[in-house]
């Protein structure tokens, strides 16, 4: 079985986001950037079904500006086999996205794509279910458990009222949750390995994708801020405060 | 005038309430709706969904293979449909989140997720990294495809609508991912998302077992339990408990957060709730920031008396 991953370089998720004073964007100049959280997970996955000898191959890709070769290196310090990077502009958009890996798709034949659930950037979760839809294949979202079978796999899905449980023929493609597993931390001589490792190029143009945006990003705004109340220094204060103050309970 | 066709979920007898918003949302956009009732055996749900008022009407799509909702299955009957309508929309619950991208690309068209304001007909807003910022798209699609985040959206009462209900082609079985099976959570007490109240327990609560002091709270306040990321990665309770931006997004009248530390994609999910309280030992932890009344102690000592007052 060949195993592919897309991954996204993103803020980092620890960074606390600021919003631009222009209303153009959020600041990511001089911000620590890595991959993706759920997209680490999708390589983790990946990863383990070739130690377990499922996967025979397991290959990344990004796309992105040249930056996004560093979450490339780190994928191959956890252990894929190869490495791509399609050259795009920042802020391609989902559609172009599912789009440009359905380009690839046809060249590397994978008989299961691995992907985190959404970036968390901006929080779309489009792109799994979007190529899903542009290859014809069938589609697990969001799972927490993945069993691989004979020419089949079955997920299990995180849904709003608990799990549910699909069986998938292959090829299909999987979206992950962050309870699928815990990515583990590239060991410092596979960091120095991977850094040696080639990574294949090629770019939109080559593959033939039109990535006009469709959506126009007209502004971004910070939220409305939401001000700090009141400390409450007993149980009766707050019971007092919520019963006549703010008139929420009885 | 603009056709908007809302793919709307229910539980075979009635419709969910994020139906109920995305109508909501779709009557700030403006124009004919429509809402497609797909499943089996659902026939009480459609009458449920004509009574909404300003429903042009209700079209349903029976079959075995549309049961369990599946999304290969799903798809295509919406796509069938898509021709006579401008908009597509759902609720940005974990079925619509599903099923709409694969509708989108299946129409070319770039979805616009979890939208929170209709500015004008073709421009909405919506939250990007975690709601910490919120963007403004101009979609320049013909043909839009949506998903509403709920909370943002009051649903609409059903009530005295009496739209006619229209049998639509059901399509046929992809043959793609089978229903193996579900596991639900049995939990008593109002559904997390449309709680009036809210309770949730966070890592703070220490223990599964614990998690009972939060139950009994909310049992008292006819609340529903909800959990932060820690508390479901520790295992005190089941995944679908999560508020937050991976998990559910909750607004609720009351939210109270106690042993919760307020991590930022905690707040992600709660932070529209209308009044916050937070209960944590910790006068530091970042919820008090947004807490509307917070007591700084022992939850193992403040939830026995809280109990004891109510």
């Amino acid at each position: 079985m060949k195993v592919l991953v897309p991954i996204k370089r993103v803020v980092d998720a620890y960074v606390k986001v600021r919003v631009k004073s222009d209303g153009s964007g959020v600041e990511t100049s001089n911000i620590k950037m890595s991959m993706n959280p759920f997209d680490e997970i999708a390589v983790e996955q990946a990863v383990r079904l070739s130690e377990a000898g499922a996967a025979t191959e397991v290959v990344a890709v990004t796309i992105g500006p040249a930056a996004a070769q560093e979450q490339l290196r780190t994928a191959l310090a956890m252990g894929v086999d190869r490495a791509m990077h399609v050259t795009a502009d920042e802020g391609l958009q989902p559609l172009a996205v599912a789009k440009t890996l359905k380009a690839i798709c046809d060249s590397e034949q994978p008989d299961l794509v691995i992907l985190g659930k959404q970036a968390i950037d901006d929080d779309c979760n489009q792109t799994g279910q979007m190529l899903a839809a542009l290859q014809g294949w069938a589609q697990g979202t969001s799972i927490s458990k993945l069993e691989t079978g004979d020419g089949r796999i079955t997920v299990v899905r995180e849904v709003d009222g608990g799990l549910e449980k699909l069986e998938l023929p292959l090829p299909a493609i999987v979206s992950v949750d962050l309870r699928l597993n815990e990515p583990r931390y590239p060991k410092l001589p596979n960091i120095m390995k991977a850094k040696k490792k080639p990574i294949e190029q090629t770019s939109l143009d080559e593959l033939g994708i039109d990535a006009t945006p469709r959506l126009k990003q007209v502004k971004v705004e910070e939220p409305p801020a939401r001000k700090g109340g009141v400390k409450v220094s007993s149980v009766d204060e707050l019971v007092e405060k919520l019963r006549n103050e703010a008139k929420v309970i009885r | 005038m603009s056709a908007i066709l809302i793919y709307a979920e229910h539980d075979n007898s009635e419709l969910k309430s994020g139906a109920l918003s995305a109508v909501a949302c779709a009557q700030e956009i403006g124009g004919d709706i429509d809402l497609l009732i797909t499943g089996q055996g659902c026939g009480d749900a459609a009458k449920h969904a004509a009574t909404v008022p300003g429903v042009r009407k209700v079209l349903l799509a029976e079959g075995e293979h549309l049961e369990h909702h599946v999304a290969e299955n799903v798809a295509p009957v919406i796509t069938a449909l898509a021709d006579d309508y401008d908009y597509v929309l759902a609720a940005a619950s974990t079925g619509g989140k599903n099923i709409m991208p694969r509708v989108a690309a299946m129409l070319d068209v770039q979805q616009i997720s979890d939208i929170s304001a209709v500015v004008s007909p073709d421009t909405f807003v919506r939250p990007i990294y975690a709601g910490n910022a919120f963007a403004t798209y101009q979609s320049t699609d013909a043909k839009k495809v949506i998903t509403v985040r709920t909370t943002s959206f009051e649903p609409v009462a059903a009530g005295d609508g009496s739209a006619e209900i229209e049998t639509v082609d059901a399509g046929s079985d992809a043959g793609l991912a089978r229903f193996v099976g579900a596991e639900l959570s049995d939990s008593e007490g109002p559904e997390l998302t449309t709680a009036r109240i809210v309770v949730s327990g966070g890592r703070g609560v220490g223990s599964a077992e614990n998690f009972k002091l939060i139950e009994n709270l909310a049992g008292k306040l006819g609340a529903a339990v909800g959990a932060s990321r820690a508390a479901v990665d520790a295992g005190y309770v089941p995944n679908d408990y999560q508020v937050g931006q991976t998990g559910k997004v909750v607004a609720p009248d009351l939210y109270v957060a106690v042993g919760i530390s307020g991590a930022i994609q905690h707040m992600a999910g709660m932070k529209e709730s209308k009044v916050i309280v937070a209960i944590n030992k910790d006068e530091e932890a970042p919820i008090f920031e947004v807490a509307d009344y917070g007591l700084v102690a022992d939850l193992f000592e403040a939830l026995p008396e809280l109990d004891s007052k109510l």
